[in-house]
């Protein structure tokens, strides 16, 4: 809402069909601004949370702004809040009121994104049957009924060739760790959960309920990936929806697989490395420790820990849909991220998210860092050293 | 049925004529009531029908507010079941038999625990009128926590000089029995006849020889953090808690002390010119009799190192509102100076408020005195250092007398209020200005905007939580506590000062972060209730209680196993369990376990319950 030099009457109507679309909790907000404190947009620019949610409480939000659509949902907000305000539940409901209702234009790059995943079954808009095209040239098997393990690179690794290396790496620890795997086929869908956050409701269920009815059928019954995103939500929404089978996150899996002696290592990496931790693993997940431990695992390899780590984690900016938009140089998160690196005199950050990768790899382009700096998916350091 | 009656305010002095006039007009013999819940009026009601000349256990109250109406949402089906519950009612009291209140004398001495300033006032107030008190506490001295504040808000008294001489009275009070260093560890009784097994900690000084000359204190070798400076000053391992403790006498912490932990020293026993050192003493049992106990056990300070972006522990010249009552005390480790760690004088202080508090991460509810103490805090820090003050609050509450009127002299003095919650305490700085110094982060709510101030020195108002120890104490006293942890009154408003156990009082923090005013009007309600316990001289005991039939009863022994209150025991000389008509609460838990159906509920009889029933299923 603009700053306004006249009275503004309360909309309840506005607040009730917030309220219906998921954003009842936001009642008990008592503006205490701990939300805009916390939030890594107004290390860049102002971005005014706590007004955001009087306004919702009000039913005065500016639809047509492009407020709602900022937040990256890395949740800083939600784990500090005293009143246990789903922030991000609240912003989802801002958006499904966009998206559903229609009264506002949804950006534009989000709105073809959207498109893309309802028509097609993935962000970019490729063809369903060329899912596993990524991984043609190394013998692995599609997934089918039997298999002990269905490996889930994610959309993007499966279908951008800038960040495939990943799900290439991954392939190449679980094949020689002997791991019976295979991996998605072309009936399988994005997993959906930048769709929901995006606050297109609709599109996530037909997503959700389709792939597990998908999984259902060729009996997946555990489930690797290497996204956060696609194990936040095939963990913690889908089981909602009756999805059945169990959920790890690749670098979890990794730390099973040294910890069983199932990966030798027979290489150094003698390199200074710095995790990242992507918001879907740590603050939404707790998952803080394996991706570290195997990182340490590794011979030659010293870690260190960036200054905003943890729960405290700098989110790269990808959330929420916000990978698909476009973000302002100058304000990008990754390039600050990057710096920290920087002057932490890493030579490697390593990542554990295909959307932090996405980010990083092009901050560090953008900013020209390349000589400096490399972006390193853990499965990529895994697979060096073994 | 003779007669039913409807009328808007039963409980109103007209319609309990209405009643009474029946009564005696009709001879009635059974009464049925059909209004709020029997915990609100069946006393009234009783007394309505004990007046009119029909005993007061003829009398049944159906609940058709509490348990109907407040809680059925469809009107018609509401009015089903009023009926039913009437219905219930009078099938019930037609089963009803007479009983007779009994009454056993009430112990006239009273249990305190805790010698804060709770306890010290009930204890004076008790002990004044006459009657024995055993005042017990757990530290060296009594005092509690008001005795480590400097000032008290709004008045800005001196608080050590308005308590010490509340002190000094009750350790002279020749009706006070003080028991510091002690703990009670075992009670057992009920009201009017408590038993309280207590263990006096060994000092290892004799308090009868002891002169409080404090030499072997200055002589003692070993040092280590004081409790009564909140860590910010060093006591000796032989200590008095502070100069003016109550009793003035020191104990010998055996944790540092070197002859205790190394076998040899042993320098105060040389230096004691009255001979008082005793290594040898030993915890000693005691054991009282009550007739009723207060609880006034204090509160526990929130560690704020739980939130690890305020820098607790570790950025220094982060401090919590209880160390800066002691840096600014005048008798405190630094003389009363407001100075950093690095002894120099800060130029600028945040103080934060509701560390911990109203914060579901931590706890839910307002502490209370943070608003108010925190403003106090501003006006010290401008009196002795002129520094720059920045309070970060949400809400300010300042509910009390003269309080507002603090809040407007205190705003007058120059302070900045910055509305926000902290987000962080931070030594990550990104000028120049900010440099070397601590930065407070925070969304300044009022200017929509992110604000940053570099400070030298940041005061945590940390919450008030229950003491650690609060559920083993709700359990060895048998009372309940509140979600938040704190111990439960008996009614938040019509009884805030009993507990659901007759005869055990609380005051104080114990049951919710309270100021010193409501403290005090607290501890001196809970006294004024005990003293009428006294002057009546006897206490009425339950009627409804268990009895068993001796020629039914095999001896098996089930009910005594299970009896909550240990009221049952086997009689030697005729070879069945008898019930101890004094302690037995009436809960009905040996009547459902006794195999021989040799024990009967009183006023919950079984063909009473069945009639009930019969009469809820019409």
């Amino acid at each position: 809402m603009e700053k306004n030099s006249h009275p503004v009457t309360p909309l309840k109507e506005v607040a009730d069909i917030i309220n219906e679309e998921g954003g009842a909790i936001l009642k008990l907000c008592y503006q205490c601004g701990i939300c805009t404190a916390v939030c890594p947009w107004n290390t860049v620019r102002d971005f005014i949370v706590r007004r955001i949610m009087h306004q919702g409480q009000l039913g005065l939000i500016d639809f047509e702004g492009e407020d709602i659509w900022l937040c990256a949902t890395c949740n800083s907000c939600v784990k500090r809040c005293p009143r246990g305000v789903e922030i991000v539940d609240i912003m989802r409901a801002l958006r499904r009121v966009v998206t559903e209702l229609g009264i506002a234009r949804v950006p534009d790059s989000l709105r073809i994104t959207i498109k893309n995943i309802s028509g097609t079954g993935n962000p970019l808009g490729e063809a369903p049957d060329k899912r596993a095209d990524w991984a043609k040239d190394l013998d692995v098997k599609l997934y089918s009924e039997g298999t002990e393990i269905l490996y889930f690179p994610c959309c993007i690794p499966e279908y951008d060739a800038s960040v495939r290396r990943m799900a290439r790496a991954a392939v190449n620890i679980l094949k020689k760790a002997g791991v019976d795997f295979g991996i998605p086929g072309s009936k399988v869908n994005c997993c959906g959960e930048s769709v929901r956050k995006a606050g297109d409701e609709k599109v996530f269920e037909r997503l959700a309920r389709s792939n597990i009815s998908v999984f259902a059928e060729m009996g997946v019954k555990k489930v690797v990936t290497s996204s956060p995103h696609c194990y936040h939500t095939f963990k913690n929404e889908y089981p909602g929806l009756g999805g059945d089978f169990e959920t790890i996150h690749l670098s979890q899996y990794l730390l099973e697989l040294i910890r069983e002696n199932r990966l030798i290592f027979t290489r150094e990496v003698n390199k200074k490395v710095a995790y990242h931790d992507p918001c879907y693993l740590g603050r939404y997940n707790d998952i803080y420790e394996e991706p570290r431990q195997v990182l340490e695992s590794i011979p030659g390899l010293e870690l260190i820990e960036l200054p905003d780590c943890r729960e405290n984690s700098l989110c790269c900016g990808g959330g929420g849909g916000r990978i698909w938009m476009e973000t302002k140089s100058g304000e990008r998160f990754s390039d600050i991220r990057i710096e920290q690196a920087l002057a932490a005199g890493v030579d490697i950050l390593a990542v554990a998210c295909p959307y932090c990768m996405l980010n990083f790899d092009d901050s560090v382009t953008t900013m020209d860092k390349g000589d400096f700096i490399e972006i390193r998916s853990i499965s990529e350091l895994v697979s060096a050293a073994i | 049925m003779i007669v039913a009656r409807d009328y808007v305010f039963m409980c109103s002095e007209p319609g309990q004529e209405i009643i009474g006039k029946d009564i005696r007009d009709l001879s009635l013999n059974r009464v049925v009531v059909a209004a709020c819940s029997p915990i609100m009026h069946e006393p009234t009601f009783r007394r309505t029908c004990q007046k009119a000349g029909l005993n007061p256990y003829l009398i049944e109250i159906a609940n058709i507010r509490e348990q109907c109406s407040w809680v059925t949402e469809d009107k018609q089906m509401a009015t089903e079941k009023a009926k039913a519950l009437l219905n219930a009612a009078v099938k019930r009291v037609y089963y009803h038999q007479p009983l007779e209140v009994r009454k056993i004398p009430f112990n006239p001495n009273t249990l305190i625990v805790g010698g804060g300033i709770a306890g010290i006032r009930a204890a004076l107030e008790i002990a004044d009128s006459g009657h024995k008190v055993y005042l017990v506490e757990r530290t060296p001295s009594i005092g509690g926590h008001m005795i480590q504040l400097d000032k008290t808000f709004p008045t800005l008294d001196c608080s050590a000089c308005i308590l010490t001489p509340k002190m000094t009275e009750a350790g002279n009070h020749p009706n006070i029995e003080l028991m510091s260093y002690s703990e009670v560890e075992e009670v057992s009784g009920y009201i009017g006849n408590f038993r309280i097994r207590i263990r006096k900690k060994a000092r290892y000084v004799n308090g009868d020889r002891c002169n409080g000359c404090s030499l072997c204190q200055e002589k003692c070798p070993s040092e280590t953090d004081s409790e009564f400076e909140a860590g910010m000053g060093k006591r000796k391992a032989i200590y008095t808690p502070f100069p003016q403790a109550v009793p003035n006498i020191p104990v010998i912490d055996t944790d540092h002390c070197t002859y205790f932990l190394k076998g040899t020293c042993r320098l105060c026993e040389k230096v004691c010119e009255a001979n008082a050192i005793d290594f040898g003493q030993k915890d000693e049992i005691i054991e009282v009799e009550t007739g009723s106990i207060i609880l006034a056990t204090g509160y526990s300070v929130f560690d704020p190192a739980h939130i690890k972006h305020y820098g607790y522990q570790r950025l220094d010249n982060v401090v919590t509102s209880l160390e800066f009552e002691r840096l600014v005390n005048s008798a405190g480790p630094t003389g009363g100076n407001i100075v950093l760690k690095d002894g120099s004088v800060p130029r600028s202080i945040a103080i934060i408020h509701c560390v911990g508090s109203r914060d579901r991460n931590y706890h839910d509810y307002c502490s209370r005195v943070c608003c108010m103490y925190a403003l106090k805090y501003a006006h010290l820090i401008k009196e002795k250092t002129g520094a720059e003050v920045y309070q970060y609050y949400i809400d300010m509450r300042c509910f009390g007398k003269g309080y507002e009127e603090f809040y407007e002299r205190i705003s007058s003095e120059g302070v900045g209020f910055i509305r926000g919650k902290v987000s962080e305490v931070t030594d990550r700085t990104i000028n120049d200005e900010e440099k070397g110094r601590l930065v407070v982060v925070a969304e300044d709510t009022l200017l929509s905007s992110m604000i940053r101030v570099p400070v030298d020195m940041v005061i945590l108002c940390t919450a008030m939580e229950p003491q650690q120890d609060a559920e083993a104490m709700a359990r060895l006293f048998n009372i309940s506590r509140s979600a938040d942890g704190f111990f439960l009154e008996k009614h938040p408003k019509l009884d805030p000062v009993a507990t659901n156990s007759e005869g055990i009082f609380v005051a104080g923090c114990c049951q919710s972060p309270k100021d010193i005013p409501d403290t005090v009007a607290q501890a001196s309600a809970a006294a004024a209730r005990i003293l009428s316990l006294i002057s009546k001289g006897e206490v009425e005991i339950e009627v409804a209680i268990a009895s068993i039939d001796e020629q039914l009863c095999s001896g098996c022994g089930v009910c005594s196993s299970i009896c909550p209150y240990s009221a049952i025991s086997f009689d030697d000389e005729k070879k069945f369990y008898k019930v101890n008509e004094a302690l037995c609460k009436g809960c009905g838990t040996c009547v459902a376990a006794c195999p021989a159906s040799a024990i009967t509920g009183r006023h919950f009889t079984t063909e009473q319950i069945m009639a009930e029933i019969e009469g809820l299923l019409i």
